[in-house]
């Protein structure tokens, strides 16, 4: 897939020019200028399709590329150490701190065991995320975007190891200008190795979240690992170099929906990344000694362009590629350091400050506003339910299935019976005991298929669910006196040796009066 | 598309060339390239698959594919795999004589769900789904056994079945009363009211009952006792239990006594392995009415 177009001809001099005293200009467009969607190419081949256009993001400097650092360290630390962080849960029992175990249907989160009929408090996790990523868009942008989604923070690994092999923008561009050249054969071949080792790890490390970590790394290495394992591994060794190493900005431009949705929760008062253009205007570069009067402060030396990982021109307003990363606020202030000029050119500001500043006195920022109160409350909402839930958690579970086919079987000396499917769940890591008591009904004889003696306890392993069949017996006379065909009946399972204890209503059926 | 590009006035981008109602039109934002080549990728992949797998239809048949994949050869696979890693449990079952099988967690419960499987495929068609029964086809969730209903009883039932040829089958009918001139229409009404009687002693004609009663001590005794209560050795069901296997109506009584009874029920072993028959005696003994 070789559609990468090489910028035009690269001059040293273009570096001699000065946007400022000190202050070198870059002599690029944005590969993303409005205007010129089309390289030259497309127009020449007459086709419908643009290409994928080089770009070579500078390394920036400043508090946000130092923000974006510790993120990406602390994301990529999680990804990678948390399978390995152990948890002792008894013996017999996986002793990974977080596991998602698909063979047993189980989630595993340190103490926390979450069964699949229980799969609600991860949609309810997946509520209080989505919600969270509205209420921060609609606060401060595309901070999801710019700073921790995987994407972003796998390229921006990529990018580290591609400067590592071929120098920053500047170096590197000069290399790909020189041909193909052995120095710069080996070192791309060594950006796509390392690339690929990359990749290699994400998916080597993904397949520890499923099984159990020490037990597959050592299976990987020995050959042994199951073939859906290595499976994994391949897939995400490819995705993650292709979309990180090579696709990049496409992926944010032409795959994620994330950019389409997210103007539905942006307003006037989210603070996005702007150019601001009351400030910058007119822009030109700046001779020293010259006054500052009568121009903007923009010496258009495309710092902020040159940092841009997708290639965009922040000047030209907010648009579709922008992630909000604030490298360009970076590189901007950098420069604004070296003219003296205040900093802020490029700043996380608000639409509506932007106006405010061209009409008149400047427009303070609203975090509360009906859009984030509204968010806010509903996380609050779920959140608290989610709580709720998590501290009713009952680590016994009941659930009784009566027999409907037929509802109730006639005995021999004239009693009613009713048959129930009686499901005990032990959600503890130990082997528990239980009681079953059915209570509703006077005079009502239970027996359980399997379990002659009822005054000894049931006993249901970790971790597990036992089945059992009960039978609930009425004597003739009582069963005629039953005043409906179907009468309320509670089963409850009791812990012999605790207090937890779990009930589940049913029905007994007759004949009726 | 050949010409000059038309240029969008506001936004300087190059339009499709295409106007609607007048003014409206469509400014160029061409897919990414590689979105072809994706596609392309796409086509190629499909026509593998083609190869791969059963694709196109022929006037025959299809195409099978050089791996000769087909949904049911898949599945005849996972019943082979799955009745390989049955084996151990079904090999410890036939080692283990029926009555102790209930007292091994692990194989009852395999015995349970085999059983239950087995029924379904093999008994529903005249016992029910549930095995509720039906006219002339026992109910037997209940505890009343016409041929017994230990483990053994109902093992040795469903293996050699009732009154169906087989040298082991159960095998005694019930007399054509009626139809062979034993008994006059109006001593089988009295006796059918007797027989009634037993187990709804006021839903009867009282005088009718009585003197059935005589009428019964000769003839039906012999096999369902002398109170009724039934013999299990000669397969006699219970009379006093109101628990009926072809009606408790004046009519179906009646009708019984005239034409005889003699259902009958294949045997199974010479269907079912005797690993399954050991299998469904256990699920049928754990419906309630087990002995």
């Amino acid at each position: 897939m070789n559609t990468m177009e090489t910028p035009g001809p690269f001059k040293p001099e273009d570096f001699l020019v000065e946007a400022a005293p000190g202050v070198a200009r870059h002599d690029i467009d944005a590969v993303r200028q409005p205007n010129a969607r089309r390289s030259k190419a497309d127009d020449e081949a007459v086709g419908s399709w643009a290409g994928k256009p080089a770009i070579y993001p500078k390394l920036a400097r400043g508090i946000f590329r130092n923000v974006k650092w510790i993120v990406m360290a602390v994301t990529l630390g999680i990804y990678y150490v948390l399978p390995w962080i152990r948890f002792d849960r008894g013996a017999g029992l996986p002793d990974q701190f977080f596991l998602v175990d698909f063979a047993n249907q189980r989630l595993l989160l340190g103490p926390l065991e979450i069964w699949a009929q229980e799969f609600y408090y991860i949609t309810g996790l997946l509520i209080i995320s989505a919600l969270g990523l509205f209420l921060v868009t609609s606060i401060a942008g595309r901070v999801w975007c710019g700073y921790t989604c995987p994407q972003t923070v796998w390229t921006d690994l990529m990018i580290v190891v591609e400067r590592f092999w071929q120098g920053d923008r500047n170096t590197h561009m000069r290399r790909d200008q020189n041909g193909w050249t052995f120095d710069r054969v080996w070192r791309k071949a060594a950006t796509h190795v390392s690339w690929l080792l990359i990749g290699l790890f994400t998916g080597g490390a993904l397949v520890f979240y499923f099984r159990d970590a020490p037990t597959l790394a050592n299976e990987l290495l020995t050959g042994t690992a199951p073939m859906v394992a290595y499976a994994f591994v391949g897939i995400f060794t490819l995705t993650t170099y292709l979309l990180g190493g090579i696709a990049r900005e496409q992926v944010c431009i032409y795959m994620c929906p994330w950019p389409r949705i997210q103007g539905a929760m942006l307003d006037h008062h989210s603070l996005i990344i702007s150019y601001r253009d009351v400030r910058g205007e007119p822009r030109s570069p700046h001779k020293k000694g010259d006054t500052w009067d009568g121009r903007g402060d923009c010496i258009d030396c495309k710092a902020c362009v040159a940092v841009c990982p997708m290639g965009i021109d922040i000047r030209n307003g907010p648009q579709l590629e922008c992630i909000q990363c604030a490298l360009c606020i970076d590189a901007c202030n950098d420069i604004m350091d070296k003219i003296d000029r205040p900093r802020g050119l490029i700043a996380y500001t608000t639409e509506r400050n932007q106006e405010s500043r061209t009409s008149g006195p400047r427009d303070g920022l609203r975090i509360v506003r009906p859009r984030t109160i509204l968010y806010s409350v509903a996380i609050a909402i779920v959140g608290a339910a989610m709580l709720w839930a998590l501290l009713n958690r009952s680590s016994v579970d009941v659930t009784v299935i009566p027999d409907r086919n037929p509802l109730f079987v006639k005995l021999s000396n004239g009693g009613i019976r009713n048959g129930y499917t009686v499901k005990i769940a032990n959600k503890h890591q130990t082997p528990r005991r239980f009681k079953i008591d059915v209570a509703g009904i006077d005079g009502l004889a239970t027996t359980i298929i399997g379990h002659d003696d009822q005054s000894v306890p049931i006993e249901v392993g970790p971790s597990n669910v036992k089945a059992l069949k009960l039978f609930a017996a009425l004597p003739r006379d009582k069963a005629k006196a039953l005043a409906s065909d179907s009468t309320p009946l509670t089963v409850t399972v009791t812990e012999i040796d605790g207090a937890a204890t779990s009930s589940r209503d049913t029905s007994f059926r007759s004949p009726g009066p | 598309m050949a010409g000059h590009k038309r240029i969008d006035e506001v936004t300087g981008v190059e339009t499709t060339g295409h106007v609607w109602d007048g003014d409206l039109q469509e400014l160029n934002k061409p897919l990414p390239r590689w979105w072809l080549y994706v596609f392309y990728a796409c086509v190629v992949w499909a026509i593998g698959y083609w190869m791969v797998y059963p694709a196109w239809p022929t006037l025959s048949g299809y195409t099978q594919g050089y791996l000769g994949y087909s949904q049911r050869g898949q599945l005849a696979k996972d019943v082979a795999a799955a009745k390989a890693a049955q084996e151990t449990f079904r090999q410890a079952i036939a080692a283990t004589p029926i009555t102790d099988v209930q007292g091994k967690e692990d194989l009852f419960q395999f015995a349970l769900a085999g059983g239950a499987a087995a029924f379904g495929d093999n008994c529903s068609g005249c016992h029910g789904r549930g095995a509720q029964g039906a006219v002339g086809y026992p109910n037997l969730n209940d505890d009343d056994w016409i041929w017994g209903g230990s483990l053994e009883q109902i093992e040795h039932t469903i293996a050699y079945g009732i009154r169906n040829g087989n040298e082991q089958a159960r095998n005694t009918p019930m007399p054509r009363f009626g139809l062979d001139g034993v008994l006059e229409p109006a001593a089988i009404a009295d006796a059918a009211n007797y027989v009634r009687a037993l187990s709804d002693p006021d839903g009867v004609d009282k005088a009718a009952a009585e003197r059935g009663k005589a009428t019964f001590a000769e003839q039906c005794a012999a096999c369902h006792g002398e109170n009724g209560q039934g013999n299990l050795e000669l397969g006699a069901p219970n009379l006093s239990d109101g628990i009926w296997l072809y009606g408790g109506s004046q009519e179906a009584v009646t009708q019984s006594i005239v034409t005889g009874r003699g259902g009958a029920m294949p045997p199974w072993l010479t269907r079912l392995d005797p690993v399954t028959v050991k299998m469904l005696a256990v699920y049928v003994h754990s419906l309630g009415g087990g002995k």
